[in-house]
């Protein structure tokens, strides 16, 4: 393309068309008006107006993550940028991709303190993978591409583009997609072959080894999940996944162990605390996952494939670390796989799953059911079964519901789960499920919620109502900030501090305030009608789910404990936390 | 305490794209991970490239300084890192301008002893010296020791820059 002279505010527009954007996701401000108008002036690319910044940020989170696609955000200055910080650090613990353009104040008025200024490049270099101040329109093609480049190549995460006003009136040349290859960030997606050959030397003479994979192999794509799949039936060995790569191995495969962690099952934590190799895949040894680190699977040698350096030997020190995308490094390992013939120990094998089936046989995911109140665990097992046969795609918010639905909402596909896993954001499912919606118009989008959480972000009901989007809500309501209320329980003698939550609004008014539906179930016997209901009504619903309010989330491995000291639903009375683990989060 | 836990000095060059921001960020990352700097210097390098050398001192256990480097180096305007304490074999030096007040028989010893330390007079007056010192950061805490008690009122060191023996480029 021959190039063309244009306004800041267009090179804008036609940079997001040259990358295949379709969606962004913004609220206009002072700062941005001229993007504004370059905007109502085309049609390739469709804004969805939210109603405050944090909301467009998840929503192009939850676009992203559902669609394997970056994110984009439009923002304006000030409070603009500062409100869409959350979501940007959101963003960056969980590795999403987004480029998410703010308005500033024009150049000769930075630094003035001047309306709606705020340092924007300042407040967001912590929470973004890297951010740019465009300080010439000369520059402004050039940093966009740039921006997508660096948002999606490596490990994804979030950029910001902070362009000030002036900058968006003034006019340059704007010459296409060229050069997009950066000048310092090449990140290598092939893994060291020296490092793949020793990893397999591992794994062929593992006796009880063990898969650990997580968000990672989603992100590198739904071919790194197949592969996944693939070397997992090749091996025959158990495998167990964070929060945030459910999905990546189907949860009715047969060597699948249910997710590991703090909330993770008696099987997949005590297979990874005595296991001989590990294989961790795109996880990074988080706190949730590790439990007390010096008790942390103490005799197994790890390997670890990341495609980022610094996540290998970070929390926890492996024996071989294979920097590279998921895919790459997964695929050279089948290869030669194959073209060594390992045969791993059958008889070894057999034995290690005989002692795992002995845990599994502890069935901790179990609850004790009732039929006069709704169990949260039980709701959201009818939701799964209700379901079944659509495309189904759950956001979640942050807390005991959270867990819930990962503990009992099976994934068989990658990328129909979204939830804030490192920063733990309450307010994210909502939006999120906005941002899914709209990448999937005839999908079923659920946001299993909290009554607390959903409170956070709950004005973004609105804009499912504008855009039409038919988005779930589904709140487990226990009146309870329930995990907060739950480690109160376990560290504070029960004192539960400000973690009731009073004044709640009636959420079925609430829903039709909003031009939505609402409908309220609270007892098991009208639950799977209800349910159908909401699944039946086109518009978005507020669904509220009257629950156990006393309920707590188990299995759990209480803060500063190994992975062998979980506490189970039938022993919760004993359950207690070392002094250290009290300082824990 | 095992080598594991051992926390070490280790010193490394990072050559930057000379952009916006980009100290912030290294300085950034240093104190929002909880690292430390002992020491840092930055000057531009090569003006057409329009890179810079950052040198910083730094300390932990080989974890922790293992770590360092893959942070630094997964920063985008980062070209590379290396570590010179276990990658080279490294020279170090820092410059620092001491400033000696005082008239008599301590007058006379501070000159005396800054020839031992090759140090030279950048400036005076009949009651100061400004010296000129350069050397290794040990040579320098020894040099300001001495003359601590000889009248000593101010000091001004650039920091460490360090670069690896031999023919090679970092």
């Amino acid at each position: 393309m021959a190039a063309q002279t244009m306004t800041g505010a267009e090179i804008v527009i036609n940079a997001l068309v040259d990358q295949g954007v379709d969606t962004i996701f913004g609220y206009p401000g002072g700062a941005v008006l001229p993007i504004y108008d370059a905007l109502f002036q085309q049609n390739k690319i469709r804004h969805i107006l939210v109603r405050h910044e944090q909301g467009a940020v998840h929503a192009a989170e939850g676009y992203a993550r559902s669609t394997g696609k970056p994110g984009v955000v439009l923002v304006t200055s000030g409070p603009g940028a500062t409100n869409a910080v959350t979501g940007l650090a959101d963003a960056l613990m969980d590795s999403i991709p987004l480029i998410c353009l703010t308005g500033q104040v024009p150049t000769h008025l930075i630094g003035s303190d001047a309306f709606q200024e705020c340092d924007t490049v300042g407040i967001t270099r912590h929470c973004t993978k890297h951010n740019w101040l465009v300080k010439s329109v000369d520059d402004l093609g050039r940093i966009m591409h740039e921006a997508f480049y660096v948002a999606t190549n490596g490990r994804p995460g979030p950029v910001v583009i902070d362009i000030p006003k002036d900058i968006q009136f003034q006019s340059a040349e704007y010459a296409g997609m060229q050069n997009v290859a950066h000048k310092t960030y090449r990140p290598r997606v092939k893994g060291d072959i020296e490092a793949i050959r020793e990893a397999l030397e591992l794994i062929a003479n593992a006796k009880k080894p063990i898969f650990y994979t997580g968000g990672g192999v989603i992100n590198s794509g739904p071919v790194a999940s197949q592969l996944l799949r693939d070397f997992v039936q090749l091996t025959g060995f158990p495998i167990t996944s964070t929060l945030m790569g459910l999905g990546a191995y189907p949860a009715s495969g047969k060597n699948w162990l249910g997710m590991l962690g703090m909330h993770g099952t008696f099987e997949a934590n005590n297979a990874m605390h005595d296991c001989d190799v590990m294989i961790n895949i795109g996880a990074r040894f988080d706190d949730r996952v590790t439990g007390r680190l010096d008790a942390f699977a103490p005799n197994s040698k790890k390997i670890h494939i990341d495609i980022d350096a610094s996540s290998i030997n970070k929390n926890v020190r492996v024996d071989v670390g294979i920097i590279g995308d998921c895919a790459h490094v997964l695929e050279d390992m089948i290869r030669l796989y194959k073209a060594k013939a390992i045969r791993p120990d059958k008889a070894a094998l057999a034995d290690w799953w005989k002692q795992i089936d002995v845990w599994r046989d502890r069935k901790s995911l179990s609850y004790k059911a009732s039929d006069e109140v709704i169990k949260p665990q039980y709701a959201i097992q009818r939701l799964h079964e209700l379901s079944k046969g659509r495309d189904t795609y759950i956001t979640t918010e942050v807390g005991q519901h959270q867990m819930w639905a990962a503990q009992h909402f099976p994934f068989e596909k990658p990328n129909h789960w979204m939830t804030s896993g490192g920063l733990g954001t309450m307010g994210y499912g909502l939006p999120a499920a906005v941002g899914v919606q709209i990448a999937h118009p005839d999908a079923l989008v659920i946001d299993i919620a909290g009554e607390a959480s959903i409170q956070m972000c709950m004005q973004e009901i609105s804009t499912a109502v504008q855009f039409m989007l038919p988005v779930k809500i589904f709140i487990l309501n226990n009146e309870y900030m329930g995990m907060v209320r739950q480690w109160q329980e376990l560290l504070h003698g029960g004192r539960y501090s400000h973690s009731y939550s009073e004044s709640l609004p009636d959420f079925v008014k609430l829903a039709e305030a909003y031009g939505a539906t609402g409908i309220r179930a609270s007892t098991p016997g009208e639950l799977d009608a209800k349910i159908q209901q909401m699944f039946d009504t086109p518009g978005p619903v507020i669904f509220d789910c009257l629950v156990d309010k006393k309920e707590n989330c188990y299995p759990m491995i209480p803060s500063g404990a190994a992975h062998n000291e979980m506490i189970l639903a039938d022993d919760e009375d004993s359950a207690s936390v070392s002094e250290e683990g009290k300082m824990l989060v | 305490m095992n080598a594991e836990n051992k926390v070490e000095r280790h010193t490394m060059a990072v050559l930057v794209d000379n952009e916006a921001g980009v100290l912030a960020r290294v300085i950034g990352l240093f104190s929002g991970r909880g690292y430390n700097i002992e020491s840092l210097t930055v000057a531009e390098v090569d003006q057409a490239e329009h890179t810079s050398r950052i040198t910083v001192v730094t300390t932990g256990t080989p974890m922790v300084i293992e770590q360092i480097k893959a942070q630094l180096d997964r920063i985008v305007p980062v070209h590379k890192v290396v570590d010179l304490t276990t990658e080279t074999h490294a020279i170090e030096r820092e410059m620092a301008m001491v400033k000696v007040a005082g008239t008599g028989e301590k007058r006379v010893e501070a000159l005396r002893l800054s020839d031992a330390f090759r140090a030279r007079v950048i400036d005076t007056t009949h009651t100061s010296f400004v010296f000129e010192v350069t050397g290794t950061p040990e040579k320098i805490d020894a040099f300001i020791g001495l003359m601590r008690p000889l009248g000593l009122v101010d000091v001004s060191r650039t920091g460490v820059v360090a670069i690896a023996r031999g023919p090679e480029a970092m």
